[in-house]
């Protein structure tokens, strides 16, 4: 007689949006294991046509209330190509700093918030504040630290409004960013602090190998630009990306799934893609923390994706305080004239939760007759089904519950930001009883 | 000792940039936690405890059947329910596909658009369930959130204004964007509560609060193209965030189809 086991987990919690997971087991073989995002679409490359080319920036920025400078920086980049224009090292250095803000607070609340609960046995960060009370207030003054950078260069935290195609509407104060200095000089240490506690914790799960994609600049860890390049030897131009992945729609869910060409195989971006092929990258007090902690790369279980994070705050701390300590006078001039002109172009940056890719087309009278996003969270959505069939056999002995909370700390472990996921979670474990 | 408020937060569509708010409030989030029972915040905590609430906070608006179904749910269970951001309050920026048809829009984005359950309509929680409170913002204020669930704890008034953004301006010395450099600013006819942003890092505001309580935008719209603003970027000016807000949408539907 066959034996059917079912599981769902219709709302998963501490996951950015709304997501859900069904999985069925038939005479102990999953049968399928579908992660599938049900928040409801939005339609954004859509309603971006017709819509003017300044536009852009604030509207790309609702896509996401986490990471909206991910989506801002990038369509400025890709827009900018378009047009022609490249930005001055000043501007980008800003927008690095802009970007590096965004990191440290998505990160933070990650780490802290949403993740940590899982390995200390608390269902939420405010259970775990009355237990672990020093650890909750450094993360809460650690994202406060990522909200004043975006403040200060962006305007304000959740979608920036200083963010222009060619620059800023108006130059961030030197003495501003100045300010920061002392609170960045805490947020480097406390960071470090973090790498060390976090790399001594107890990773479930399977140890697999698999194709991690990031960015590689020139130089420097990646963040706003680069090649793509994949643990299995791929290296090309963001211009090329549509010929090397490609996004597919699944019935179970409204995020279209991107899988890497020819084979359809999944892939893994993010921080964990990132460290593990570009720790060669990481800026002098990351890597130290890395070798004092003993992490070894690359890391090989979900789960470590904490150890990522932790370090790139410490990236993005130390980033973000070289630039502060740098900053002398106002930036006079913060905005490239843009000609008005056709034409199209693509551009990749890595938002807190990996890749993220955009192109746009521009026509007549600088309005958008076209617009492609691929967010992160889409990118990883097959490799989280990958990794629950490979995790799923070793805790299908467990009772409903205790198999359910295994693989919700599996799609945590992926940090998925599922109203990203423009076009993600509800556990459903069918045993067929 | 009298039992701890009960606070619930559902999500409908949205960027969960609102909810974000209220976890960037910094050491306030832990004080307000040890103030309420938060009983139901999905992004936050694995912890769901069954309704009633004392307060529910509803971020997102209304555009999938089952959500049509939800909200009425939600409504049933929250003794104070208070909408927060234009997705709640006006429908967002996804109600652009308001003036579109809906088959077209899912065709632009989905090769198997039959797979993807939608309604051809964003829509305000307003429109379906009555509401007690709206806050406004995109995104909210943190300021302001904190103020509302402080006011509704104690029962009194919260403390936000219905007056425009160009009272902010003028209180913050910030020069007019629209008269000194003839940008066309929403901030006349849109509510204060950004601490009028835009205008001071010299950009033209663009209405993340929606239209303030005496809005007049026929008579700005007219100013700005007297003033050489053609017609198709007014449209798109106010059919934004807050663009199905009803003072903005009869606006730009007025300049689509009014005389040329």
């Amino acid at each position: 007689m066959t034996e059917l086991r079912r599981f769902d987990v219709k709302s998963l919690a501490r996951v950015e949006g709304e997501g859900s997971l069904r999985i069925r087991v038939l005479d102990g073989a999953i049968e399928i294991a579908e992660f599938s995002i049900y928040e409801p679409p939005r339609f954004f490359e859509r309603l971006l046509r017709g819509r003017g080319i300044d536009e852009v920036p604030d509207i790309v920025a609702r896509i996401c209330g986490i990471c909206p400078v991910a989506y801002q920086v990038t369509a400025c980049r890709a827009i900018e190509a378009a047009l022609g224009i490249s930005v001055t090292p000043d501007i980008r250095r800003l927008r690095r700093l802009l970007y590096c803000g965004e990191w440290i607070q998505s990160h933070a609340l990650h780490v802290h918030l949403l993740h940590l609960p899982d390995f200390l046995g608390a269902e939420s960060g405010f259970a775990l504040a009355a237990t672990h009370p020093d650890l909750v207030n450094r993360g809460l003054r650690l994202k406060s630290l990522g909200s004043r950078i975006m403040e200060v260069v962006g305007g304000r935290a959740v979608h920036p409004v200083n963010v222009a195609i060619g620059g800023f509407h108006r130059p961030p104060s030197a003495a501003a960013i100045r300010s920061l200095v002392p609170e960045l000089e805490w947020g480097l240490a406390a960071a470090v602090e973090l790498v060390a506690e976090v790399s001594r914790l107890e990773f479930p799960g399977v140890a697999r190998e698999c194709e991690c994609v990031s960015l590689r600049p020139e130089a420097g860890y990646p963040i706003d630009e680069g090649r793509i390049v994949s643990s299995g030897g791929l290296d090309i131009d963001a211009a090329d990306y549509t010929a090397h992945f490609s996004e597919r729609q699944v019935p179970w869910s409204t995020a279209l799934h991107s899988v890497r060409l020819p084979g359809e195989t999944p892939y893994l971006v993010g921080p964990r893609a990132r460290v593990n092929l570009c720790h060669d990258r990481l800026p002098p007090a990351a890597r130290a923390a890395a070798g004092s902690c003993g992490i070894e790369f690359p890391l090989v279980r979900s789960a470590e994706s904490i150890v990522a994070r932790a370090l790139e705050i410490t990236v993005a701390c130390e980033e973000a305080l070289g630039v502060a300590r740098a900053a002398v006078a106002d930036v006079p001039v913060c905005r490239v004239e843009a000609p008005l002109r056709e034409g199209a172009a693509c551009h990749a940056t890595e938002a807190p939760r990996g890749l993220l890719w955009q192109r746009y087309e521009i026509g007549a009278g600088g309005l958008v007759t076209a617009a492609a996003i691929v967010p992160p969270t889409s990118q990883n959505q097959a490799m989280i089904e990958a990794d629950l069939r490979a995790m799923l056999p070793g805790v299908l002995d467990r009772d409903d519950a205790a198999a359910t909370l295994a693989c919700e700390r599996l799609i945590r472990d992926y940090d998925p930001c599922i109203s990203c996921a423009t076009h993600f979670l509800r556990l459903t474990i069918d045993r067929g009883r | 000792m009298t039992a701890k408020p009960r606070l619930a937060v559902f999500k409908f569509a949205s960027c969960d940039g609102c909810q974000l708010q209220l976890l960037d409030v910094g050491d306030r989030l832990l004080e307000l936690a040890g103030r309420v029972e938060i009983d139901h915040f999905l992004e936050a905590s694995s912890r769901v405890v069954p309704g009633p609430y004392d307060v529910g906070l509803v971020e997102g608006s209304i555009t999938t059947r089952d959500d049509v179904d939800r909200i009425q749910e939600v409504r049933r269970q929250c003794r104070t329910l208070v909408t927060i951001g234009a997705c709640a309050t006006a429908g967002g920026i996804q109600a652009l596909r308001n003036w579109g048809r809906i088959d077209e829009f899912l065709a632009g984005v989905y090769a198997r658009p039959e797979f993807i359950e939608t309604l051809a309509t964003s829509t305000a929680i307003a429109d379906h369930v009555p509401v007690d409170f709206e806050l406004r913002g995109c995104p909210i204020d943190r300021g302001q959130l904190l103020d509302l669930l402080t006011a509704v704890l104690l029962g009194r008034r919260p403390h936000v204004p219905g007056h425009s953004v160009c009272v902010e301006c003028k209180a913050h010395g910030t020069v007019c964007v629209a008269v000194a450099r003839g940008i066309p600013c929403l901030g006349p006819v849109t509510q204060a509560g950004c601490g009028a942003l835009c205008p001071a890092h010299d950009r033209a505001c663009y209405g993340c609060f929606g239209p303030d309580e005496s809005a007049n935008l026929v008579s700005l719209t007219g100013f700005y193209e007297q003033r050489g603003t053609p017609r198709e970027a007014l449209v798109r000016l106010v059919r934004s965030f807050n663009g199905y807000a009803p003072a903005f949408r009869a606006e730009s539907d007025r300049l689509e189809a009014g005389p040329t």
